[in-house]
Protein backbone atom coordinates (compact mmCIF):
# COMPACT_ATOMS: atom_id res chain seq x y z
CA UNK A 1 0.00 0.00 0.00
CA UNK A 2 1.38 3.26 -0.32
CA UNK A 3 0.58 6.81 -1.89
CA UNK A 4 -3.36 7.22 -3.04
CA UNK A 5 -4.77 8.91 -6.24
CA UNK A 6 -6.49 11.51 -6.08
CA UNK A 7 -10.18 12.67 -7.45
CA UNK A 8 -10.63 16.05 -7.45
CA UNK A 9 -13.80 17.64 -8.10
CA UNK A 10 -13.72 21.21 -9.68
CA UNK A 11 -15.88 24.37 -9.20
CA UNK A 12 -16.44 27.49 -11.34
CA UNK A 13 -17.51 30.29 -9.58
CA UNK A 14 -18.51 32.95 -10.93
CA UNK A 15 -18.69 36.43 -8.57
CA UNK A 16 -19.31 34.38 -5.66
CA UNK A 17 -21.64 31.35 -7.10
CA UNK A 18 -20.95 28.16 -8.74
CA UNK A 19 -21.97 28.18 -12.21
CA UNK A 20 -22.45 25.29 -14.67
CA UNK A 21 -25.05 23.80 -12.56
CA UNK A 22 -24.33 21.80 -9.53
CA UNK A 23 -27.42 19.21 -8.32
CA UNK A 24 -27.32 17.52 -5.12
CA UNK A 25 -30.74 16.22 -4.31
CA UNK A 26 -30.05 16.99 -0.27
CA UNK A 27 -29.06 20.56 -0.67
CA UNK A 28 -30.60 23.35 -0.59
CA UNK A 29 -28.19 25.90 -2.26
CA UNK A 30 -26.49 24.82 -5.33
CA UNK A 31 -24.99 27.73 -5.99
CA UNK A 32 -23.47 28.73 -2.62
CA UNK A 33 -19.72 27.27 -2.93
CA UNK A 34 -19.42 26.37 0.46
CA UNK A 35 -22.32 24.00 0.74
CA UNK A 36 -21.49 22.05 -2.68
CA UNK A 37 -17.68 22.03 -1.12
CA UNK A 38 -18.98 20.81 2.32
CA UNK A 39 -20.87 17.98 0.01
CA UNK A 40 -17.56 16.60 -1.98
CA UNK A 41 -15.68 16.97 1.15
CA UNK A 42 -18.85 14.37 2.61
CA UNK A 43 -18.32 12.02 -0.26
CA UNK A 44 -14.75 11.80 0.47
CA UNK A 45 -13.05 14.30 -2.59
CA UNK A 46 -9.51 14.80 -2.15
CA UNK A 47 -9.23 18.09 -2.96
CA UNK A 48 -11.32 20.49 -4.38
CA UNK A 49 -10.48 23.35 -7.33
CA UNK A 50 -12.27 26.59 -7.65
CA UNK A 51 -12.11 28.27 -11.00
CA UNK A 52 -12.66 32.01 -10.50
CA UNK A 53 -14.13 32.94 -13.90
CA UNK A 54 -15.54 36.11 -12.81
CA UNK A 55 -15.35 38.70 -15.75
CA UNK A 56 -13.95 41.93 -13.72
CA UNK A 57 -11.11 42.10 -11.70
CA UNK A 58 -13.21 44.37 -9.54
CA UNK A 59 -14.94 41.96 -8.06
CA UNK A 60 -11.73 39.62 -6.59
CA UNK A 61 -12.53 40.17 -3.23
CA UNK A 62 -15.44 37.86 -3.90
CA UNK A 63 -13.36 34.57 -4.32
CA UNK A 64 -11.47 35.69 -1.33
CA UNK A 65 -14.28 35.83 0.52
CA UNK A 66 -15.43 32.61 -0.66
CA UNK A 67 -12.39 30.89 0.16
CA UNK A 68 -12.18 31.95 3.87
CA UNK A 69 -15.64 30.54 4.09
CA UNK A 70 -15.07 27.05 2.54
CA UNK A 71 -11.66 26.91 3.93
CA UNK A 72 -13.63 27.33 8.45
CA UNK A 73 -15.61 24.62 6.84
CA UNK A 74 -13.66 22.24 4.52
CA UNK A 75 -10.79 20.53 6.13
CA UNK A 76 -8.86 19.04 3.27
CA UNK A 77 -7.09 20.84 0.46
CA UNK A 78 -7.89 23.16 -1.80
CA UNK A 79 -6.78 25.08 -4.93
CA UNK A 80 -7.87 28.51 -6.43
CA UNK A 81 -7.36 28.87 -9.96
CA UNK A 82 -8.14 32.12 -12.66
CA UNK A 83 -6.44 35.55 -12.18
CA UNK A 84 -3.47 34.49 -10.35
CA UNK A 85 -1.47 37.42 -12.16
CA UNK A 86 0.99 38.35 -9.53
CA UNK A 87 2.50 37.67 -6.08
CA UNK A 88 0.00 39.64 -4.46
CA UNK A 89 -2.60 37.59 -6.02
CA UNK A 90 -0.96 34.26 -4.86
CA UNK A 91 -0.44 35.46 -0.77
CA UNK A 92 -3.92 37.24 -1.20
CA UNK A 93 -5.35 33.30 -2.11
CA UNK A 94 -2.70 31.58 0.59
CA UNK A 95 -3.68 34.12 3.53
CA UNK A 96 -7.54 33.30 2.98
CA UNK A 97 -7.01 29.35 3.59
CA UNK A 98 -6.21 28.40 0.12
CA UNK A 99 -3.45 25.61 0.47
CA UNK A 100 -2.43 26.15 -3.87
CA UNK A 101 -3.47 28.75 -6.41
CA UNK A 102 -3.29 27.39 -10.22
CA UNK A 103 -1.45 30.09 -12.38
CA UNK A 104 -2.26 29.87 -16.41
CA UNK A 105 -1.91 32.39 -18.81
CA UNK A 106 0.36 34.50 -16.53
CA UNK A 107 2.82 31.51 -16.56
CA UNK A 108 2.77 31.78 -20.65
CA UNK A 109 2.98 35.79 -20.45
CA UNK A 110 5.93 35.89 -17.65
CA UNK A 111 7.28 32.34 -16.46
CA UNK A 112 10.01 34.06 -13.78
CA UNK A 113 6.22 34.57 -12.05
CA UNK A 114 6.16 31.19 -11.38
CA UNK A 115 9.87 31.18 -10.10
CA UNK A 116 9.05 33.69 -7.62
CA UNK A 117 6.16 32.55 -6.57
CA UNK A 118 7.59 29.14 -5.82
CA UNK A 119 10.84 30.59 -4.07
CA UNK A 120 8.24 33.01 -2.13
CA UNK A 121 5.93 30.30 -0.89
CA UNK A 122 6.82 26.82 -1.92
CA UNK A 123 6.50 24.75 -5.05
CA UNK A 124 4.03 23.05 -2.42
CA UNK A 125 1.40 25.59 -3.59
CA UNK A 126 2.02 26.34 -6.90
CA UNK A 127 0.13 24.58 -9.68
CA UNK A 128 1.17 25.19 -13.01
CA UNK A 129 -2.50 24.75 -15.49
CA UNK A 130 -1.68 23.59 -19.25
CA UNK A 131 -4.05 23.90 -21.47
CA UNK A 132 -2.87 22.03 -24.95
CA UNK A 133 -4.66 20.82 -28.26
CA UNK A 134 -3.31 18.31 -30.66
CA UNK A 135 -1.52 20.01 -33.57
CA UNK A 136 0.14 17.08 -35.33
CA UNK A 137 -1.43 15.54 -38.40
CA UNK A 138 -3.02 11.68 -37.96
CA UNK A 139 0.61 10.56 -40.03
CA UNK A 140 2.92 12.81 -37.88
CA UNK A 141 4.27 11.74 -34.23
CA UNK A 142 2.01 13.57 -31.53
CA UNK A 143 2.82 17.08 -30.68
CA UNK A 144 0.55 19.29 -28.89
CA UNK A 145 0.91 23.20 -27.91
CA UNK A 146 0.15 25.41 -25.56
CA UNK A 147 -3.40 27.43 -26.34
CA UNK A 148 -4.77 30.51 -24.19
CA UNK A 149 -8.31 32.27 -24.51
CA UNK A 150 -10.42 28.94 -23.67
CA UNK A 151 -8.11 27.13 -26.22
CA UNK A 152 -8.78 29.49 -29.56
CA UNK A 153 -5.36 30.74 -29.38
CA UNK A 154 -2.50 29.03 -30.23
CA UNK A 155 1.22 30.06 -28.65
CA UNK A 156 3.28 27.65 -30.56
CA UNK A 157 4.76 26.67 -27.13
CA UNK A 158 5.11 22.41 -26.84
CA UNK A 159 3.46 21.35 -24.16
CA UNK A 160 5.59 19.03 -23.01
CA UNK A 161 8.62 21.34 -23.12
CA UNK A 162 6.74 23.77 -21.28
CA UNK A 163 5.60 21.15 -18.70
CA UNK A 164 9.67 20.42 -17.73
CA UNK A 165 10.28 24.31 -17.70
CA UNK A 166 7.53 24.66 -15.26
CA UNK A 167 8.93 21.81 -13.50
CA UNK A 168 12.22 23.24 -13.63
CA UNK A 169 10.87 26.53 -12.50
CA UNK A 170 9.53 25.80 -9.21
CA UNK A 171 6.14 24.22 -10.24
CA UNK A 172 5.29 21.60 -7.57
CA UNK A 173 2.24 20.02 -9.71
CA UNK A 174 0.85 20.44 -13.20
CA UNK A 175 -2.63 20.44 -13.67
CA UNK A 176 -3.07 18.88 -17.78
CA UNK A 177 -6.35 20.13 -19.60
CA UNK A 178 -6.94 18.83 -23.03
CA UNK A 179 -8.46 21.42 -24.93
CA UNK A 180 -9.77 19.04 -27.76
CA UNK A 181 -11.64 16.73 -25.08
CA UNK A 182 -12.87 19.71 -22.47
CA UNK A 183 -16.50 18.93 -22.27
CA UNK A 184 -16.79 16.55 -24.71
CA UNK A 185 -17.41 13.48 -22.03
CA UNK A 186 -15.24 10.76 -24.50
CA UNK A 187 -12.62 11.01 -21.93
CA UNK A 188 -8.87 12.07 -21.31
CA UNK A 189 -6.40 12.46 -24.22
CA UNK A 190 -4.39 9.99 -22.87
CA UNK A 191 -1.49 9.78 -24.96
CA UNK A 192 -1.31 13.97 -23.83
CA UNK A 193 -1.30 12.49 -19.83
CA UNK A 194 1.02 10.37 -20.62
CA UNK A 195 3.54 11.45 -22.67
CA UNK A 196 3.60 14.64 -19.93
CA UNK A 197 3.41 12.98 -16.70
CA UNK A 198 6.29 10.48 -18.04
CA UNK A 199 8.14 13.87 -18.82
CA UNK A 200 7.95 14.97 -15.52
CA UNK A 201 8.81 14.16 -11.58
CA UNK A 202 6.43 16.68 -10.19
CA UNK A 203 2.50 14.90 -10.06
CA UNK A 204 -0.01 15.82 -12.85
CA UNK A 205 -3.72 15.76 -12.85
CA UNK A 206 -5.26 15.23 -15.88
CA UNK A 207 -8.47 16.93 -16.80
CA UNK A 208 -10.85 17.85 -20.01
CA UNK A 209 -12.99 15.20 -21.35
CA UNK A 210 -14.49 12.91 -18.41
CA UNK A 211 -17.91 11.36 -19.37
CA UNK A 212 -17.65 8.64 -17.21
CA UNK A 213 -16.11 6.39 -13.79
CA UNK A 214 -14.03 4.27 -16.47
CA UNK A 215 -12.80 8.01 -17.95
CA UNK A 216 -11.39 8.27 -14.18
CA UNK A 217 -9.78 4.75 -14.23
CA UNK A 218 -7.87 5.27 -17.63
CA UNK A 219 -6.45 8.61 -16.29
CA UNK A 220 -4.49 7.43 -13.63
CA UNK A 221 -3.80 3.30 -15.61
CA UNK A 222 -3.09 4.34 -18.90
CA UNK A 223 -3.02 8.18 -18.22
CA UNK A 224 -0.36 7.84 -15.50
CA UNK A 225 -1.71 10.39 -13.91
CA UNK A 226 -1.61 10.98 -9.74
CA UNK A 227 -4.73 12.41 -9.58
CA UNK A 228 -7.81 13.18 -11.94
CA UNK A 229 -9.82 16.47 -12.41
CA UNK A 230 -13.74 16.48 -12.97
CA UNK A 231 -16.53 18.78 -13.12
CA UNK A 232 -20.20 17.88 -14.55
CA UNK A 233 -20.01 13.86 -13.57
CA UNK A 234 -20.13 14.77 -9.97
CA UNK A 235 -22.36 18.03 -10.57
CA UNK A 236 -25.07 16.71 -11.98
CA UNK A 237 -25.33 13.51 -9.87
CA UNK A 238 -25.04 10.89 -12.03
CA UNK A 239 -21.68 9.71 -9.73
CA UNK A 240 -20.59 10.04 -6.39
CA UNK A 241 -17.18 11.08 -5.79
CA UNK A 242 -17.33 7.11 -3.18
CA UNK A 243 -18.47 5.59 -6.52
CA UNK A 244 -15.98 6.60 -8.47
CA UNK A 245 -13.21 5.74 -6.00
CA UNK A 246 -15.03 2.47 -5.85
CA UNK A 247 -14.51 2.07 -9.61
CA UNK A 248 -11.32 2.80 -9.06
CA UNK A 249 -10.22 0.21 -6.44
CA UNK A 250 -12.21 -2.82 -8.46
CA UNK A 251 -9.60 -2.13 -10.71
CA UNK A 252 -6.65 -1.89 -8.75
CA UNK A 253 -6.12 1.66 -8.10
CA UNK A 254 -4.83 2.40 -4.73
CA UNK A 255 -7.79 5.10 -3.69
CA UNK A 256 -8.36 7.13 0.31
CA UNK A 257 -11.59 5.52 1.04
CA UNK B 1 -11.10 28.45 35.38
CA UNK B 2 -9.95 30.11 32.00
CA UNK B 3 -9.90 27.90 29.38
CA UNK B 4 -6.98 26.44 27.50
CA UNK B 5 -4.55 28.73 25.80
CA UNK B 6 -3.06 27.27 22.54
CA UNK B 7 -0.42 29.27 20.42
CA UNK B 8 0.01 28.48 16.89
CA UNK B 9 3.76 29.85 16.26
CA UNK B 10 3.69 32.61 13.52
CA UNK B 11 7.15 32.86 12.42
CA UNK B 12 6.12 33.88 8.65
CA UNK B 13 6.47 30.47 7.19
CA UNK B 14 3.27 28.84 5.63
CA UNK B 15 -0.08 28.51 6.29
CA UNK B 16 -1.53 29.20 9.40
CA UNK B 17 -4.38 30.07 8.95
CA UNK B 18 -5.65 26.91 7.82
CA UNK B 19 -3.58 25.06 11.07
CA UNK B 20 -5.50 27.96 13.25
CA UNK B 21 -9.12 27.17 11.62
CA UNK B 22 -8.88 23.59 11.72
CA UNK B 23 -8.13 23.84 15.81
CA UNK B 24 -10.65 26.57 15.66
CA UNK B 25 -13.36 24.36 14.46
CA UNK B 26 -12.44 21.66 16.90
CA UNK B 27 -11.98 23.20 19.78
CA UNK B 28 -15.84 24.15 19.61
CA UNK B 29 -14.89 27.14 22.06
CA UNK B 30 -13.13 24.79 24.63
CA UNK B 31 -9.88 26.46 24.18
CA UNK B 32 -8.33 29.54 22.55
CA UNK B 33 -6.40 29.40 19.55
CA UNK B 34 -4.20 32.46 19.18
CA UNK B 35 -1.67 32.82 16.02
CA UNK B 36 1.35 34.61 17.41
CA UNK B 37 4.44 35.98 16.68
CA UNK B 38 5.27 37.01 20.38
CA UNK B 39 7.63 34.85 22.12
CA UNK B 40 5.96 35.83 25.86
CA UNK B 41 3.12 34.00 24.46
CA UNK B 42 4.67 30.67 23.54
CA UNK B 43 5.98 31.09 26.84
CA UNK B 44 2.23 31.63 28.66
CA UNK B 45 0.74 29.06 26.22
CA UNK B 46 -0.74 25.38 27.74
CA UNK B 47 -0.10 24.15 24.53
CA UNK B 48 1.85 25.18 21.18
CA UNK B 49 1.13 24.17 17.88
CA UNK B 50 4.43 24.58 14.96
CA UNK B 51 3.51 24.17 11.79
CA UNK B 52 5.64 25.11 8.77
CA UNK B 53 6.28 24.86 5.45
CA UNK B 54 8.60 25.65 2.69
CA UNK B 55 12.64 24.90 2.88
CA UNK B 56 14.48 24.14 6.24
CA UNK B 57 16.87 26.96 5.87
CA UNK B 58 14.19 29.20 5.29
CA UNK B 59 12.46 28.44 8.21
CA UNK B 60 15.71 28.27 10.35
CA UNK B 61 16.43 31.54 9.28
CA UNK B 62 12.67 32.80 10.01
CA UNK B 63 12.89 31.44 13.52
CA UNK B 64 16.46 33.48 14.50
CA UNK B 65 14.85 36.45 12.91
CA UNK B 66 11.51 36.59 14.62
CA UNK B 67 13.38 35.73 18.21
CA UNK B 68 11.48 32.24 17.95
CA UNK B 69 14.31 29.89 18.56
CA UNK B 70 14.36 29.69 22.11
CA UNK B 71 11.04 29.82 23.04
CA UNK B 72 10.09 27.21 20.23
CA UNK B 73 12.79 24.99 21.62
CA UNK B 74 11.51 25.32 25.42
CA UNK B 75 7.84 25.01 24.75
CA UNK B 76 9.07 21.18 22.83
CA UNK B 77 10.67 20.17 25.70
CA UNK B 78 8.48 21.34 28.56
CA UNK B 79 4.56 21.30 27.45
CA UNK B 80 2.24 19.55 25.06
CA UNK B 81 3.79 20.18 21.08
CA UNK B 82 2.53 19.25 17.84
CA UNK B 83 5.27 19.92 15.20
CA UNK B 84 3.33 19.81 11.85
CA UNK B 85 5.52 19.15 8.36
CA UNK B 86 8.31 21.47 8.13
CA UNK B 87 7.93 21.64 12.14
CA UNK B 88 8.51 17.91 12.58
CA UNK B 89 11.70 18.42 10.24
CA UNK B 90 13.65 21.12 11.98
CA UNK B 91 13.18 19.54 15.22
CA UNK B 92 15.74 17.38 14.13
CA UNK B 93 19.63 17.70 14.24
CA UNK B 94 20.29 18.07 10.70
CA UNK B 95 18.95 18.57 7.09
CA UNK B 96 20.36 17.52 3.97
CA UNK B 97 17.89 20.28 2.34
CA UNK B 98 19.40 23.67 1.09
CA UNK B 99 22.76 22.04 0.76
CA UNK B 100 22.81 20.96 4.46
CA UNK B 101 21.68 22.96 7.63
CA UNK B 102 21.77 22.74 11.08
CA UNK B 103 18.17 22.68 13.08
CA UNK B 104 17.01 22.79 16.70
CA UNK B 105 18.01 19.46 17.65
CA UNK B 106 15.27 18.64 19.93
CA UNK B 107 15.21 15.31 18.88
CA UNK B 108 18.71 13.87 17.93
CA UNK B 109 18.35 12.67 14.43
CA UNK B 110 18.93 13.32 10.06
CA UNK B 111 16.19 14.96 7.78
CA UNK B 112 16.49 12.86 4.77
CA UNK B 113 15.45 13.23 0.62
CA UNK B 114 13.83 10.32 -0.59
CA UNK B 115 16.10 8.81 -2.98
CA UNK B 116 15.37 8.96 -6.48
CA UNK B 117 17.99 6.84 -7.67
CA UNK B 118 16.94 4.12 -5.86
CA UNK B 119 13.20 4.65 -6.65
CA UNK B 120 13.32 6.15 -10.13
CA UNK B 121 9.49 5.91 -10.16
CA UNK B 122 8.53 7.97 -7.73
CA UNK B 123 6.90 11.44 -8.31
CA UNK B 124 8.79 13.87 -6.29
CA UNK B 125 7.15 15.88 -3.85
CA UNK B 126 5.67 13.20 -2.30
CA UNK B 127 2.13 14.68 -2.28
CA UNK B 128 -1.31 13.55 -1.37
CA UNK B 129 -3.21 10.91 0.89
CA UNK B 130 -1.00 7.89 2.30
CA UNK B 131 -1.30 5.94 5.70
CA UNK B 132 0.18 6.23 8.70
CA UNK B 133 0.98 2.76 9.99
CA UNK B 134 0.90 3.57 14.02
CA UNK B 135 3.90 1.36 15.58
CA UNK B 136 3.02 2.72 19.05
CA UNK B 137 0.29 3.90 21.07
CA UNK B 138 -0.65 7.27 22.11
CA UNK B 139 -2.86 9.46 23.47
CA UNK B 140 -3.06 11.65 20.02
CA UNK B 141 -3.91 8.60 17.85
CA UNK B 142 -7.25 8.01 20.43
CA UNK B 143 -10.22 7.18 17.80
CA UNK B 144 -8.16 6.54 14.65
CA UNK B 145 -8.00 3.61 12.87
CA UNK B 146 -4.91 2.14 12.16
CA UNK B 147 -3.66 2.70 8.74
CA UNK B 148 -5.46 5.72 8.04
CA UNK B 149 -4.66 7.91 5.25
CA UNK B 150 -3.46 11.76 5.99
CA UNK B 151 -2.54 14.22 3.65
CA UNK B 152 1.20 14.94 3.00
CA UNK B 153 3.14 17.55 0.76
CA UNK B 154 7.03 16.80 1.29
CA UNK B 155 10.39 15.71 -0.18
CA UNK B 156 12.29 14.99 2.98
CA UNK B 157 11.26 12.78 5.51
CA UNK B 158 12.76 12.15 9.28
CA UNK B 159 15.48 10.15 10.23
CA UNK B 160 15.24 10.09 14.40
CA UNK B 161 18.45 8.78 15.89
CA UNK B 162 16.78 6.46 18.26
CA UNK B 163 14.02 4.10 17.01
CA UNK B 164 11.52 4.46 19.98
CA UNK B 165 10.86 8.18 18.90
CA UNK B 166 9.11 7.02 15.39
CA UNK B 167 5.21 6.16 16.60
CA UNK B 168 4.23 6.38 12.81
CA UNK B 169 5.23 4.99 9.61
CA UNK B 170 4.38 5.56 5.91
CA UNK B 171 5.61 3.92 2.74
CA UNK B 172 6.79 5.74 -0.40
CA UNK B 173 9.25 3.46 -2.08
CA UNK B 174 10.64 3.13 1.31
CA UNK B 175 9.25 2.86 4.91
CA UNK B 176 10.00 6.18 6.38
CA UNK B 177 8.82 7.70 9.81
CA UNK B 178 5.97 9.83 9.47
CA UNK B 179 5.29 10.55 12.96
CA UNK B 180 7.76 10.98 16.33
CA UNK B 181 6.70 11.39 20.39
CA UNK B 182 9.13 11.99 23.25
CA UNK B 183 7.79 12.97 26.55
CA UNK B 184 4.80 15.79 25.78
CA UNK B 185 6.16 16.34 22.00
CA UNK B 186 4.45 15.01 19.35
CA UNK B 187 5.22 15.64 15.70
CA UNK B 188 3.53 14.40 12.42
CA UNK B 189 4.98 15.14 8.50
CA UNK B 190 1.16 15.06 7.03
CA UNK B 191 -1.00 17.92 7.44
CA UNK B 192 -4.00 16.81 9.98
CA UNK B 193 -5.40 20.30 9.36
CA UNK B 194 -6.06 19.11 5.67
CA UNK B 195 -6.47 15.48 6.69
CA UNK B 196 -10.03 15.59 6.72
CA UNK B 197 -11.74 13.31 9.65
CA UNK B 198 -8.77 11.43 10.85
CA UNK B 199 -6.22 14.30 10.86
CA UNK B 200 -9.33 16.77 12.75
CA UNK B 201 -9.75 14.49 15.54
CA UNK B 202 -5.93 14.53 16.07
CA UNK B 203 -6.28 18.10 16.59
CA UNK B 204 -9.16 17.50 18.86
CA UNK B 205 -6.97 14.63 20.53
CA UNK B 206 -3.96 17.23 21.30
CA UNK B 207 -6.11 20.14 22.08
CA UNK B 208 -7.33 17.21 25.00
CA UNK B 209 -4.15 16.39 26.20
CA UNK B 210 -2.54 17.41 29.27
CA UNK B 211 1.14 15.61 28.00
CA UNK B 212 0.47 12.87 30.02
Amino acid sequence: MGLAKRIIPCLDVDNGRVVKGVQFVEIRDAGDPVEVAKRYDQQGADEITFLDITASSDNRDTIVHVVEQVASQVFIPLTVGGGIRKVEDVRQMLNAGADKVSINTAAIHNPEFVRQAADLFGSQCIVVAIDAKKVSADNEPNRWEIFTHGGRKSTGIDAINWAIKMESYGAGEILLTSMDRDGTKIGFDLELTRAVADAIKIPVIASGGVGELQHLVDGVKQGHAQAVLAASIFHFGQHTIEEAKLAMQQQGVEVRL
Amino acid sequence: MSRKQIVVVDYGMGNLRSVAKAAEHVANQSADILVSQNPQDIANADAVIFPGQGAAKACMQALKDTGMMQPVIEAAETKPFLGICMGLQVLMTYSDENQGIECLDVIPGLVKKFDETRFPELKIPHMGWNQIHQTQDHPLWHGIVNSSRFYFVHSYFVKPKLDHYAIGTTEYGETFTSAIAHNKLFAIQAHPEKSADAGLQLLKNFIHWNGA
